[in-house]
Protein backbone atom coordinates (compact mmCIF):
# COMPACT_ATOMS: atom_id res chain seq x y z
CA UNK A 1 0.00 0.00 0.00
CA UNK A 2 1.22 3.61 -1.09
CA UNK A 3 0.38 7.15 -1.20
CA UNK A 4 -0.11 7.97 -4.57
CA UNK A 5 0.05 11.63 -3.91
CA UNK A 6 2.00 13.35 -7.00
CA UNK A 7 2.15 16.83 -4.83
CA UNK A 8 4.61 16.31 -2.16
CA UNK A 9 4.52 19.68 -1.52
CA UNK A 10 0.80 19.63 -0.06
CA UNK A 11 0.25 20.44 4.04
CA UNK A 12 -2.79 18.76 5.24
CA UNK A 13 -4.06 19.17 8.61
CA UNK A 14 -6.59 17.05 10.51
CA UNK A 15 -9.19 19.06 12.18
CA UNK A 16 -11.43 17.56 15.13
CA UNK A 17 -14.27 19.17 17.47
CA UNK A 18 -14.80 18.86 21.10
CA UNK A 19 -17.48 20.28 23.89
CA UNK A 20 -17.61 20.88 27.25
CA UNK A 21 -19.42 22.69 29.47
CA UNK A 22 -17.74 24.55 32.44
CA UNK A 23 -18.38 27.74 34.99
CA UNK A 24 -15.99 30.32 35.04
CA UNK A 25 -16.08 34.48 36.20
CA UNK A 26 -13.88 36.96 34.88
CA UNK A 27 -12.22 38.44 37.80
CA UNK A 28 -8.58 40.18 37.74
CA UNK A 29 -6.49 40.32 41.37
CA UNK A 30 -4.55 43.30 39.90
CA UNK A 31 -7.17 45.17 39.61
CA UNK A 32 -9.68 46.99 41.96
CA UNK A 33 -13.50 45.48 42.73
CA UNK A 34 -15.03 48.48 40.84
CA UNK A 35 -12.11 47.99 37.57
CA UNK A 36 -13.10 44.69 37.61
CA UNK A 37 -16.87 45.13 37.22
CA UNK A 38 -16.53 48.34 34.91
CA UNK A 39 -14.44 45.83 32.47
CA UNK A 40 -16.00 42.18 32.99
CA UNK A 41 -19.35 43.85 33.39
CA UNK A 42 -21.93 41.05 34.16
CA UNK A 43 -19.08 38.49 33.60
CA UNK A 44 -17.76 39.46 36.95
CA UNK A 45 -20.87 38.17 38.77
CA UNK A 46 -19.29 36.56 42.15
CA UNK A 47 -21.31 33.40 41.54
CA UNK A 48 -20.22 32.60 38.23
CA UNK A 49 -21.30 31.85 34.94
CA UNK A 50 -21.08 29.30 32.38
CA UNK A 51 -20.81 28.06 28.78
CA UNK A 52 -20.99 25.41 26.52
CA UNK A 53 -17.42 25.38 24.79
CA UNK A 54 -16.32 24.16 21.22
CA UNK A 55 -12.88 23.08 21.07
CA UNK A 56 -11.61 22.74 17.75
CA UNK A 57 -8.12 21.04 17.48
CA UNK A 58 -5.98 21.30 14.23
CA UNK A 59 -2.38 18.82 14.05
CA UNK A 60 -0.20 18.29 10.83
CA UNK A 61 2.29 15.45 9.79
CA UNK A 62 2.83 12.77 7.19
CA UNK A 63 0.07 10.51 6.32
CA UNK A 64 0.82 7.32 7.02
CA UNK A 65 0.13 5.15 3.72
CA UNK A 66 -0.80 2.24 5.46
CA UNK A 67 -3.40 4.24 7.58
CA UNK A 68 -4.22 7.06 5.40
CA UNK A 69 -4.26 8.81 9.00
CA UNK A 70 -1.62 12.04 10.36
CA UNK A 71 -3.32 10.55 13.57
CA UNK A 72 -5.13 7.86 14.80
CA UNK A 73 -8.24 9.37 15.89
CA UNK A 74 -8.35 7.20 18.91
CA UNK A 75 -5.29 8.76 20.20
CA UNK A 76 -6.19 12.31 19.55
CA UNK A 77 -9.32 11.57 21.18
CA UNK A 78 -7.83 9.52 24.19
CA UNK A 79 -5.07 12.64 24.48
CA UNK A 80 -7.68 15.51 24.42
CA UNK A 81 -10.26 13.55 26.51
CA UNK A 82 -7.85 12.96 29.03
CA UNK A 83 -5.75 16.20 28.76
CA UNK A 84 -8.72 18.53 28.22
CA UNK A 85 -12.02 17.56 28.53
CA UNK A 86 -11.78 15.57 31.63
CA UNK A 87 -10.37 18.41 33.49
CA UNK A 88 -12.24 20.82 32.58
CA UNK A 89 -15.98 19.42 31.43
CA UNK A 90 -18.03 20.39 34.56
CA UNK A 91 -16.07 22.30 36.32
CA UNK A 92 -15.03 25.55 37.50
CA UNK A 93 -11.95 26.92 35.73
CA UNK A 94 -11.57 29.44 38.23
CA UNK A 95 -11.58 26.90 41.05
CA UNK A 96 -10.83 23.35 39.40
CA UNK A 97 -8.14 24.43 36.84
CA UNK A 98 -4.44 25.38 38.22
CA UNK A 99 -3.72 27.82 35.42
CA UNK A 100 -6.47 29.61 36.03
CA UNK A 101 -5.96 30.20 39.97
CA UNK A 102 -4.11 33.64 38.80
CA UNK A 103 -4.93 33.71 35.32
CA UNK A 104 -7.98 34.93 34.07
CA UNK A 105 -10.13 32.14 32.30
CA UNK A 106 -10.58 34.59 29.24
CA UNK A 107 -11.15 32.12 26.43
CA UNK A 108 -8.06 33.95 25.00
CA UNK A 109 -6.18 32.50 28.14
CA UNK A 110 -7.88 29.16 27.62
CA UNK A 111 -6.42 28.74 23.98
CA UNK A 112 -3.25 28.88 25.30
CA UNK A 113 -4.04 26.95 27.95
CA UNK A 114 -5.24 24.18 25.88
CA UNK A 115 -2.61 24.54 23.49
CA UNK A 116 -0.42 24.02 26.07
CA UNK A 117 -2.13 21.04 26.95
CA UNK A 118 -2.49 19.32 23.96
CA UNK A 119 1.17 20.70 22.35
CA UNK A 120 2.28 17.47 24.10
CA UNK A 121 0.12 15.28 21.76
CA UNK A 122 2.69 12.88 20.60
CA UNK A 123 1.77 11.60 17.14
CA UNK A 124 1.70 14.86 15.16
CA UNK A 125 2.03 18.57 15.17
CA UNK A 126 0.07 20.74 17.26
CA UNK A 127 -0.87 23.49 14.07
CA UNK A 128 -3.90 25.49 16.55
CA UNK A 129 -6.65 25.36 18.97
CA UNK A 130 -9.95 27.18 18.21
CA UNK A 131 -12.39 27.62 20.61
CA UNK A 132 -15.98 28.83 20.55
CA UNK A 133 -17.32 30.08 23.72
CA UNK A 134 -20.87 30.98 22.61
CA UNK A 135 -21.75 30.44 19.03
CA UNK A 136 -20.92 34.48 18.58
CA UNK A 137 -17.52 34.37 19.99
CA UNK A 138 -14.37 32.39 18.99
CA UNK A 139 -10.85 32.57 19.56
CA UNK A 140 -7.68 31.30 18.25
CA UNK A 141 -4.11 30.32 19.10
CA UNK A 142 -1.09 29.36 16.91
CA UNK A 143 1.79 28.82 19.53
CA UNK A 144 4.12 30.58 17.04
CA UNK A 145 3.57 34.18 18.49
CA UNK A 146 6.52 35.78 20.10
CA UNK A 147 3.95 36.46 23.11
CA UNK A 148 0.79 34.94 24.26
CA UNK A 149 -0.99 38.15 23.13
CA UNK A 150 -1.67 36.22 19.64
CA UNK A 151 -4.46 35.21 20.92
CA UNK A 152 -6.67 36.81 18.68
CA UNK A 153 -10.61 37.73 19.03
CA UNK A 154 -12.87 37.25 16.47
CA UNK A 155 -16.09 39.58 18.04
CA UNK A 156 -17.08 39.53 21.44
CA UNK B 1 -5.84 39.41 -1.71
CA UNK B 2 -9.38 38.02 -0.80
CA UNK B 3 -10.37 34.54 -0.17
CA UNK B 4 -13.40 32.82 -2.13
CA UNK B 5 -15.27 29.91 -0.56
CA UNK B 6 -17.79 27.96 -2.31
CA UNK B 7 -19.51 24.75 -0.61
CA UNK B 8 -20.82 21.60 -1.85
CA UNK B 9 -21.98 18.37 -0.69
CA UNK B 10 -21.56 14.86 -1.23
CA UNK B 11 -22.56 11.84 0.13
CA UNK B 12 -20.61 8.63 -0.51
CA UNK B 13 -19.63 5.72 1.22
CA UNK B 14 -15.88 4.12 1.96
CA UNK B 15 -14.38 1.18 3.93
CA UNK B 16 -11.09 1.67 6.47
CA UNK B 17 -9.04 -1.90 4.97
CA UNK B 18 -5.08 -2.65 4.33
CA UNK B 19 -5.12 -5.58 3.40
CA UNK B 20 -1.24 -5.61 4.37
CA UNK B 21 -3.01 -5.72 7.82
CA UNK B 22 -4.33 -8.98 9.60
CA UNK B 23 -8.16 -8.92 10.39
CA UNK B 24 -7.07 -8.16 13.75
CA UNK B 25 -4.87 -5.32 12.88
CA UNK B 26 -7.39 -4.02 10.83
CA UNK B 27 -9.66 -4.22 13.37
CA UNK B 28 -7.86 -2.46 16.06
CA UNK B 29 -6.38 0.62 14.07
CA UNK B 30 -9.82 1.15 11.85
CA UNK B 31 -12.27 -0.04 14.72
CA UNK B 32 -16.02 0.20 13.15
CA UNK B 33 -14.41 2.13 9.89
CA UNK B 34 -13.20 -1.33 9.07
CA UNK B 35 -16.70 -2.75 9.27
CA UNK B 36 -16.37 -4.96 5.85
CA UNK B 37 -19.96 -3.90 4.77
CA UNK B 38 -18.86 -0.34 5.00
CA UNK B 39 -20.51 2.79 5.40
CA UNK B 40 -21.08 6.47 4.32
CA UNK B 41 -20.75 10.18 5.07
CA UNK B 42 -22.50 13.52 4.28
CA UNK B 43 -19.21 15.09 3.48
CA UNK B 44 -19.45 18.98 3.00
CA UNK B 45 -16.41 20.25 0.85
CA UNK B 46 -15.60 24.02 1.15
CA UNK B 47 -13.35 25.16 -1.45
CA UNK B 48 -11.46 28.45 -0.78
CA UNK B 49 -9.70 30.44 -3.58
CA UNK B 50 -7.48 33.21 -3.14
CA UNK B 51 -6.68 36.47 -5.44
CA UNK B 52 -7.28 40.25 -6.36
CA UNK B 53 -10.69 41.17 -7.22
CA UNK B 54 -10.63 41.65 -11.28
CA UNK B 55 -11.48 45.62 -11.84
CA UNK B 56 -14.09 44.76 -14.74
CA UNK B 57 -15.71 42.54 -12.45
CA UNK B 58 -15.24 42.78 -9.15
CA UNK B 59 -14.40 38.79 -8.97
CA UNK B 60 -11.40 37.35 -7.76
CA UNK B 61 -13.08 33.73 -9.67
CA UNK B 62 -16.11 33.81 -11.97
CA UNK B 63 -18.73 31.50 -9.25
CA UNK B 64 -20.13 29.73 -11.99
CA UNK B 65 -16.89 28.29 -13.37
CA UNK B 66 -15.88 27.53 -9.71
CA UNK B 67 -19.05 25.40 -9.87
CA UNK B 68 -18.78 23.78 -12.64
CA UNK B 69 -15.26 22.63 -11.89
CA UNK B 70 -16.48 21.03 -8.82
CA UNK B 71 -19.37 19.69 -10.29
CA UNK B 72 -17.17 18.12 -12.72
CA UNK B 73 -13.73 16.99 -10.83
CA UNK B 74 -15.68 16.20 -7.29
CA UNK B 75 -19.55 15.65 -7.69
CA UNK B 76 -19.27 13.12 -10.49
CA UNK B 77 -16.54 11.52 -9.14
CA UNK B 78 -17.42 10.95 -5.49
CA UNK B 79 -21.80 12.30 -4.95
CA UNK B 80 -23.13 9.02 -4.21
CA UNK B 81 -20.26 6.56 -5.08
CA UNK B 82 -18.56 4.30 -2.67
CA UNK B 83 -14.85 5.58 -2.34
CA UNK B 84 -12.90 2.38 -2.12
CA UNK B 85 -14.17 1.24 -5.61
CA UNK B 86 -14.83 4.19 -8.05
CA UNK B 87 -12.47 7.06 -7.60
CA UNK B 88 -9.34 5.76 -9.25
CA UNK B 89 -7.71 8.53 -7.86
CA UNK B 90 -7.78 6.78 -4.27
CA UNK B 91 -6.88 3.05 -5.48
CA UNK B 92 -4.42 1.86 -3.05
CA UNK B 93 -5.67 4.78 -0.37
CA UNK B 94 -7.54 4.42 2.45
CA UNK B 95 -9.93 6.72 2.10
CA UNK B 96 -9.51 8.47 5.17
CA UNK B 97 -10.72 12.38 5.28
CA UNK B 98 -7.23 13.20 4.49
CA UNK B 99 -6.64 11.62 1.63
CA UNK B 100 -10.13 11.95 -0.15
CA UNK B 101 -9.32 15.72 0.86
CA UNK B 102 -5.77 15.61 -0.91
CA UNK B 103 -7.02 13.85 -4.02
CA UNK B 104 -9.89 16.63 -4.57
CA UNK B 105 -6.57 18.79 -3.42
CA UNK B 106 -5.06 17.40 -6.65
CA UNK B 107 -7.54 17.35 -8.85
CA UNK B 108 -8.74 20.87 -8.42
CA UNK B 109 -5.58 22.92 -8.48
CA UNK B 110 -4.50 22.71 -11.96
CA UNK B 111 -8.07 23.67 -12.57
CA UNK B 112 -8.28 26.56 -10.81
CA UNK B 113 -6.48 28.93 -13.43
CA UNK B 114 -8.88 32.25 -12.31
CA UNK B 115 -6.81 33.21 -8.81
CA UNK B 116 -5.42 30.26 -6.52
CA UNK B 117 -6.46 27.75 -4.75
CA UNK B 118 -5.50 28.69 -1.21
CA UNK B 119 -7.49 26.07 1.04
CA UNK B 120 -9.57 22.88 0.65
CA UNK B 121 -11.63 21.77 3.96
CA UNK B 122 -13.15 18.18 3.61
CA UNK B 123 -15.80 17.77 6.47
CA UNK B 124 -16.59 14.00 6.52
CA UNK B 125 -19.10 15.16 9.57
CA UNK B 126 -19.64 18.42 11.59
CA UNK B 127 -16.82 17.12 14.12
CA UNK B 128 -14.37 15.52 11.94
CA UNK B 129 -12.43 17.42 9.13
CA UNK B 130 -9.19 17.90 6.64
CA UNK B 131 -7.41 20.84 5.56
CA UNK B 132 -5.39 21.25 2.51
CA UNK B 133 -2.12 24.16 2.04
CA UNK B 134 -0.08 24.64 -0.62
CA UNK B 135 2.93 23.82 1.64
CA UNK B 136 4.18 27.28 3.46
CA UNK B 137 1.56 28.86 2.76
CA UNK B 138 -0.92 27.52 5.33
CA UNK B 139 -3.04 29.34 7.38
CA UNK B 140 -0.51 30.68 10.07
CA UNK B 141 1.72 31.57 7.23
CA UNK B 142 -1.05 33.35 5.08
Amino acid sequence: MSSTDVAGNIKVELGRRYRFAAAHRLHSLQLSDEENARIYGKCNNPCGHGHNYVVEISVSGEIDPATGMIANLADLDGFAQREVLDPFDHRSLNEEVEAFRTEVPTTENLCIEIFRRMRAFPKAKLERVRVEETSNNSFEYTGDAASDSEAAPQGR
Amino acid sequence: MVLLTRKIEFSASHRYHNPAFSPEENQRVFGKCNNPHGHGHNYTLEVTVAGEPDPATGMVVDLSDLKKILEQEVMRRMDHRHLNFEVPELAGQIPTCENVARVIWNLLEPKITQGRLHRVRLYESPDLFADCYRNGAGRNAS
